[in-house]
């Protein structure tokens, strides 16, 4: 009865959000793809230094978090462009896209210099 | 009638209106400018009692840092390797000091130079304290403004410019990182309460620079790194979370962390240290809730959002546990270091680490020091609580937090007032805005009423409220006034305090004393930089000089030779072996001595001029770290019955070790005081044990005018035969 039941929950819950993301806006998508390509590109760096030795500790450290900040940098994007967001509402999507374009010029100025 | 009597008046009330604004703005940039100049020449003391040098210890070495990159260049300052202390050791300084405070000075004297104003390196360090404090005042406007509006503001920038707790750290010639900090430190809060605020990148980003700026300047920029997250975490239980913290705190945090770790002396510290884990913690604490949040609003059904929650919060618990217990488990993040663990625990320090221990500055506080350092805001700092808890907002919750968490760590530590000093002002600032406010309101209501009751003929129900309006109306108004008197003559009195505490107390140099004479004359005493420049000139450039790490600083800056041990304490056998040498008979000592290298011994003796802050005080920490570290130094042995004595019934170790026999070598023959016999010791009170000192090893090299700085010269072996 439970495992049927949670079984059931896990299936209509997987389907019901797959219907609430389907209905999100295209550029808003574009933005989660990036989000989780970033995130990806981590993993892959992770499973990389615990395969070979995490050695030059500044490059491995200055990888990861080049990639969780550009992810992390994305989704504000995303929540200062979202339309649903009343608080942003009177931040112009132009705007909001400048102040990303320069937090990640500067996160990866300093990446540069720590990469060693 | 009426309308033509209103007439007149609303167009003068609309004219008075305009003119009113541009006198408010007016108003407004005067007094930032006075309080501005206000906060730079109230530190100007000491530079005009004595001269324009630098003060105490510590800023000795910031000061010879500087001067070496101001010579030296960008690139040799960050890979120096500094040879000349902690002999034979060395120091990595590149590696091992906060670079923005120097880094600064440059700048400044850089700038000044381009702009063909010839000054000397020295005057850039000496005023830069009072510079920043000036810059203080005025980030301590806006950011009242930020949480207020700019009444507060401009009060906070009025109490924070004259605070005892602030000036103690910065008056000119104190060239300590703590002058930096504090700008760096509320420069910080504020961009990131704006940050919060707005919910704008750019804010975020500038409050990023500003943590890097605090990180380059003190090591308390733990401070930040933990109570912002505290906040984010305050601000997520009582559910005034929103989409603006998120992208406050995640942009600050990781373009902060980042920026962070290009200081050599940080490191990897901010994934490594048990101290910097919260804010991390924070981090992906935020991700979870924000993403469930997320997830919350795209599902309609919540009886499925509660399977997922449940699903999610529970494998998030076990990740992060077991993520953080590895890491602690197997050492890779490592516990709280003993300073920061000695304020959370203020025993710890006692038992384990008599370093730390020794330091006056780290003891905890006493009422009279917070009487002293905060005057009137020690009252006002609770009503301000009050007015911040009845209108809360992101900001108002930010400041009390800063307020609560700086004033418990301010009275763990003596030192750490300066960083509760400006949450106090600020709070205080809320307090006196706000009544003052209520206050004029009062008084202004009174004269309005009178006005429309006059022009307003009309109803008998109105003009019968009116007139009791009138009746109550003169309590108020007097009581009104009476409280702005009141709370005028306090803001003077604060004034005054403040003033008196600096002149008095906080603007001694410490490298040169002053004392009255017997006529009433002024005496100034400036023994060190006779001692030090007598090193400077009289001894060979490679010679080494053995001291108590106090004098360490000055001696490489001022005498520019070679040191054993320095201020900096980050080697405890060192310094250990330094007292085991001073608590050892001269036979043991010499042996000490030569296997350092050691060709100059110098002491600091108080005992002809009543000093008390002399070697022979300061001798028992000597033997507790000697002892701490090799076992055949022990206290008691040169205790009598668990006192401290040096006079004829004092310990025969006592009266037999180095540091009594040089400290008072010939003194037994000196007449001190009239009516005493000779060797009368000033600054115990006593009349010395021995007085019949003779040196085997060493041989007086040079003792200053009035006897507080006395140098040995350590003999060669003597010939086979």
């Amino acid at each position: 009865m439970g495992r049927a039941s949670s079984k059931e929950d896990a299936g209509a819950l997987f389907h019901s959000l797959r219907s609430a993301y389907a209905a999100t806006p295209l550029n808003l998508k574009i933005i989660d793809l990036y989000v989780g390509f970033a995130i990806f590109t981590a993993l892959i760096q992770v499973v990389y230094m615990a395969i070979v030795g995490s050695f030059p500790f500044n490059s491995f450290l200055s990888g990861v978090l080049s990639c969780v900040g550009t992810a992390v940098l994305a989704v504000c994007l995303r929540i200062q462009v979202n339309k649903e967001n009343k608080e942003f509402k009177d931040l112009s999507p132009e705007r909001a896209f400048a102040d990303f374009v320069l937090c990640n010029l500067v996160l990866h100025l300093v990446i540069m210099n720590f990469l060693g | 009638m009426a309308a033509v009597a209103n007439m007149p008046v609303s167009d003068l009330l609309k004219s008075f209106k305009l003119k009113t604004k541009q006198q408010e703005l007016l108003i407004r940039v005067s007094i930032l400018c006075l309080v501005y100049i206000l906060a730079f020449i109230t530190r100007l003391f000491s530079v005009l009692r004595y001269e324009s040098m630098i003060h105490e210890f510590d800023p000795y070495f910031n000061y010879r840092t500087t001067l070496y990159l101001t010579q030296n260049g960008f690139y040799d300052f960050w890979n120096w390797f500094d040879y000349e202390s902690w002999y034979p050791l060395g120091r990595i300084v590149g590696g091992t000091l906060y670079p923005g405070l120097m880094v600064t000075a440059a700048l400044i004297y850089r700038i000044l130079h381009f702009l063909r104003f010839a000054v000397h390196i020295r005057e850039v360090c000496v005023l830069t304290a009072p510079f920043f404090a000036s810059n203080t005042t005025l980030v301590a406007y806006f950011f009242g403004k930020e949480i207020w509006d700019t009444g507060a503001g401009l009060v906070a920038a009025i109490l924070i410019a004259v605070c005892p707790g602030y000036i103690s750290r910065s008056v000119a010639g104190s060239y300590d990182n703590e002058g930096v900090a504090i700008f760096a430190l509320l420069f910080t809060f504020y961009l990131f309460v704006k940050a919060v605020n707005t919910g704008s990148l750019a804010w975020s980003l500038a409050s990023a620079f500003g943590y890097f700026y605090m990180v380059s300047a003190w090591g308390g920029y733990v401070f930040i790194i933990n109570l912002i997250p505290l906040y984010v975490l305050v601000l997520l239980i009582t559910g005034r979370y929103s989409m603006r913290l998120y992208v406050a705190y995640n942009c600050m945090y990781v373009l902060g962390m980042l920026l962070a770790m290009q200081i050599r002396f940080v490191g990897f510290q901010h994934v490594q240290s048990g101290e910097h884990m919260a804010a991390m913690g924070v981090f992906f604490l935020m991700q979870v809730f924000y993403f469930l949040d997320w997830v919350k609003h795209m599902l309609s059904d919540t009886k499925l959002f509660q399977a997922f929650l449940r699903i999610t919060v529970t494998c998030a618990v076990a990740v992060g546990t077991i993520a953080l217990g590895l890491g602690m488990l197997s050492g890779y993040i490592s516990p709280w270091t003993g300073r920061f663990y000695s304020l959370l625990d203020p025993t710890y320090a006692k038992d384990h680490i008599p370093i730390i221990a020794s330091v006056s500055e780290h003891q905890p506080t006493a009422w009279s020091s917070f009487m002293f350092d905060f005057h009137i805001l020690l009252f006002l700092f609770p009503a301000g609580l009050y007015f911040c808890f009845k209108r809360l907002s992101d900001a108002t919750i930010f400041i009390v937090m800063y307020g609560l968490t700086s004033m418990y760590f301010a009275g763990v530590m003596v030192r750490l007032i300066l960083v509760a000093t400006p949450a106090v002002c600020l709070i205080s600032a809320i307090a006196v805005s706000a009544t003052v406010k209520n206050l004029t309101v009062l008084l202004r209501s009174k004269n309005k009423g009178v006005q429309t009751g006059s022009t307003k003929g009309s109803s008998s129900s109105k003009a019968s409220s009116k007139a009791l309006l009138d009746q109550s109306q003169p309590f108020q108004k007097n009581g009104a006034i009476a409280l702005l008197f009141g709370a005028f003559y306090l803001l003077s009195k604060y004034a005054t305090h403040c003033t008196w505490v600096t002149s008095e107390a906080y603007s001694s140099p410490s490298i040169v004393l002053a004392a009255r004479g017997a006529h009433g004359s002024r005496v100034i005493f400036d023994d060190y930089r006779e001692a030090y420049f007598w090193l400077r000139q009289n001894t060979p450039p490679d010679a080494k000089v053995m001291s108590w790490w106090d004098y360490g600083y000055q001696i490489t800056a001022m005498g520019n030779r070679t040191v054993i041990v320095d201020n900096n304490t980050w080697n405890n056998t060192h310094i250990a072996t330094v007292g085991r040498a001073m608590s050892s008979y001269e036979d043991e000592a010499i042996e000490i001595m030569r296997s350092l290298d050691v060709d100059y011994v110098l002491v600091v003796f108080g005992g002809v001029t009543g000093y008390s802050s002399d070697d022979i005080n300061k001798f028992l920490w000597m033997v507790r770290i000697g002892g701490g570290v090799f076992p055949v130094i022990k206290e008691p042995d040169y205790l009598v019955n668990g006192e401290y004595r040096v006079d004829k019934g004092a310990a025969p170790k006592m009266l037999n070790c180095l540091m009594y026999k040089l400290c008072y070598y010939r003194f037994g023959e000196m007449l001190t005081e009239y009516g005493k016999p000779p060797g009368y010791d000033r600054a115990r009170g006593v009349e010395i044990g021995n007085k019949d000192i003779k040196l085997e090893h060493l041989e007086e090299a040079f003792t200053t005018s009035n006897w507080i700085v006395r140098i040995y010269k350590v003999k060669p072996p003597n010939n086979r035969w």
